[in-house]
């Protein structure tokens, strides 16, 4: 940088050679700037979130734990349900809500994160999908607090770590593959259509349901769809297979694998199917809309 | 040793689309807000861009930093650009001004360390000190601005793209972005320079361009550009001349008059003497609030008025297609006594839009009476007071 004072002659630098310039893409720009982007995005994020709220960062602890204690005693205490059937459920029922809700957090984030950022698009050039992939990040940053709470409740019932601890890394990574493919798919398509928002409020909705969140894999064996015993379909929603995986690895080394639940290390692949397609569509079709989202919003 | 930019060839930007309807979502309105442009910036050039309001300059800006992808044509720089389309890209009103600072300058191509380095020359450029720690909804706007343009100056690209980001702050700030810029000048940077103010552009740059409608009018001498700009501002009408496009709906402007107050049509007029301008438009096609419009233009060109349905908030309803609508209006003629040109426009909702309808100069009338030398003959109290 020729930093020039005074009434001495500039020195110029070697003329760098020309480029073209191309419109704004979903990725590009460096690794670097990428990351300081998508760092600083979130962090701000996490900053304006928690602003003038006294508690600030603790809700994001608190809340699924006033939402664990309502399911808690609702379904043990009056329902019965969980107790004396499941072995530890209210750590199980507190796992995959925490692992359920950084998927919610993260995918219906993503839904407005582009038209809310609107002032940034349409002004500067930067990495299209670095909008998204903040929400994803400061999601995770909270699945990694939540998750602090998560082993507290575990070593609190007596539960003695184990080797099979270290699947949960591999684990949260699958969800984390899962929720950025749906967060792109979805932030994209919210800036052509709106209705998006609504709709997927509901998808949400339907899929806490239809994860083993509240029941586990097992409880719904008896059960059967099409021929097929309703613990399989649970566990080809990827979700469902990740929780049971969990389930297992973290609290109760004979409760059932996800390969176990399925009927076999095969069709296992269907839910990691399901998860690389959908990363896959999602960062297809976000690359393809990223040129334009600037002039549609 | 050339720094070059080849601007596009041909370039289009369909920016404008409107649904009507949810389920009935076809109807687009292209906008050509850039069309064939072909610039050369050499490196080290001050270049400036001017043109009235939806001229495609800020649209070529935003090609130019890669915010818009090109649809025809390409571009090409050597350097480093910063995107320094708008101040205070990112600024967050919650936020304190530290944080925002560094928000900014990361948004504009700093890492976080160069921006943490940079951050006390910020402060001290912008004349902030002591207020860093204040949220930014607490600045007043002056300070606001100070605080962007600090920001945005210590992004030391080789090439700065400026969009109407001057003349800012107090007087006394004003002159230190001035000495600023030009010794970015001095310092061989090649900026990049979009505005309305023609002082500013004759002011720095080396060069100048000035576009109307997409279209690049004119290139050159910064003075000679103003003086077409200006020209170009003296003979404007309420709505540009209709597109190709919408000539097919039939919608046409029959018949352009001046009548008196009793309804009868003049030819000429009597000073201080009500009279209406007044045209018919036979619609082609239904219209929302649809915008008549008259401008009154001397016989060199220079427009004296001009007079919109949609002044001050009124409405004027909804037509169907096949209907006749007459648009009157009426003022009191304080002309200075010379010839005088109709032009009534018919268009779409909203400003800046194409006409439906336009037929320049359709009606003319002389007015008569004495003539003080200026444009108008207003009525005016004069009052002497002795000291």
């Amino acid at each position: 940088m020729s930093a020039a004072t005074g009434l001495e002659t500039p020195v110029k630098p070697p003329s760098p050679a020309s480029h073209r310039v191309y419109g704004p893409s979903a990725l590009g720009g460096g690794v670097e700037r990428f990351w300081a982007l998508t760092f600083m995005l979130a962090r701000t994020e996490f900053k304006l979130r928690f602003f003038g709220s006294i508690f600030g960062y603790l809700w994001t602890l608190v809340r699924p734990l006033l939402f664990f204690g309502v399911l808690l005693f609702v379904f043990t205490k009056l329902l019965h349900v969980g107790s004396g059937t499941v072995p530890h459920y209210p750590e199980y029922l507190l796992e995959s809500i925490i692992l359920f809700t950084y998927f919610q957090e993260t995918t219906s984030g993503c839904v407005p994160s582009l038209v809310g950022r609107e002032n940034l698009l349409r002004k500067v050039r930067f990495p299209r999908l670095v909008v998204p992939l903040s929400v994803a990040l400061l999601s995770l940053f909270n699945l990694g607090m939540n998750l602090i709470v998560v082993f507290l409740f575990i070593l609190g019932a007596g539960i003695a770590p184990t080797w099979s601890w270290l699947e949960l890394p591999v684990l949260v990574a699958l969800l984390v593959i899962l929720s950025t493919g749906v967060g792109m798919l979805l932030s994209a398509m919210y800036v052509r259509f709106r209705d998006v928002q609504p709709i997927w409020e509901v998808i949400a909705q339907i899929l806490w349901y239809a994860s083993p969140i509240l029941y586990t894999v097992q409880s719904a064996a008896k059960h059967h769809l099409l021929g097929l015993s309703f613990s399989r379909i649970l566990v080809i929603n990827p979700i469902g297979a990740i929780i049971t995986q969990a389930r297992k690895a973290l609290l109760q080394p004979s409760a059932p694998s996800a390969s176990r639940a399925i009927g076999g290390d095969l069709r296992l692949l269907i839910p990691f199917a399901i998860t690389a397609g959908i990363f896959a569509l999602g960062l297809w079709y976000f690359n393809r809309e990223a040129p334009l989202i600037s002039e549609r919003l | 040793m050339s720094k070059t930019f080849r601007l596009p060839h041909q370039q289009y930007s369909t920016l404008k689309e409107r649904a009507l309807h949810p389920f009935r979502s076809t109807t687009y309105d292209e906008l050509h807000a850039v069309k064939d442009v072909s610039i050369e910036i050499a490196e080290g050039e001050f270049f400036g861009i001017v043109g009235r309001n939806g001229s495609g300059k800020s649209t070529l800006l935003k090609c130019v930093a890669g915010i818009y992808g090109v649809d025809k044509g390409r571009i090409s720089i050597a350097g480093r650009l910063s995107p320094f389309i708008e101040l205070g890209v990112g600024f967050n009103p919650d936020l304190n001004a530290r944080d925002n600072v560094i928000i900014n300058a990361i948004m504009l191509g700093l890492s976080r360390k160069q921006a943490t380095e940079r951050f006390d020359r910020v402060v001290a450029f912008a004349e902030l000190e002591g207020f860093m720690d204040l949220r930014l909804k607490n600045y007043s706007s002056g300070m606001l601005v100070r605080l962007a343009f600090a920001t945005a100056i210590q992004v030391e690209a080789e090439i700065l793209l400026i969009d109407e980001v001057l003349a800012v702050g107090d007087a006394a700030f004003q002159q230190k972005c001035f000495e600023e810029f030009f010794r970015l000048k001095r310092e061989g940077r090649t900026i990049v320079f979009v505005s309305h103010d023609m002082y500013s552009v004759e002011r720095f740059c080396d060069r100048a361009m000035l576009m109307e409608h997409g279209n690049m009018v004119q290139i050159g001498d910064p003075r000679t550009i103003g003086r077409a700009y200006h020209e170009l501002n003296f003979g404007q009408l309420a709505h540009d001349a209709p597109d190709e496009s919408h000539s097919a709906s039939g919608t046409a402007i029959a018949d352009a008059w001046f009548e008196n107050d009793l309804g009868e049509r003049i030819t000429s007029a009597a000073q201080e003497d009500r009279m209406s301008m007044c045209f018919e438009a036979h619609l082609g096609e239904d219209l929302v609030e649809p915008v008549f419009a008259v401008t009154l233009r001397t016989e060199l060109g220079h427009t004296i008025l001009v007079a919109r349905s949609d002044q001050h908030g009124h409405s004027s309803g909804s037509f169907k297609s096949g209907e006749s609508v007459i648009a009157r209006f009426a003022l009191p003629n304080w002309l200075t006594p010379s010839r005088y040109l109709l032009t009534p426009s018919l268009a779409r909702e909203g400003t800046g839009e194409s006409a439906l309808a336009l037929v320049a100069d359709m009606a003319s009338v002389m007015v008569h009476g004495t003539g003080s030398g200026g444009i108008l003959e207003l009525p005016i109290d004069v009052a002497l007071e002795r000291l």
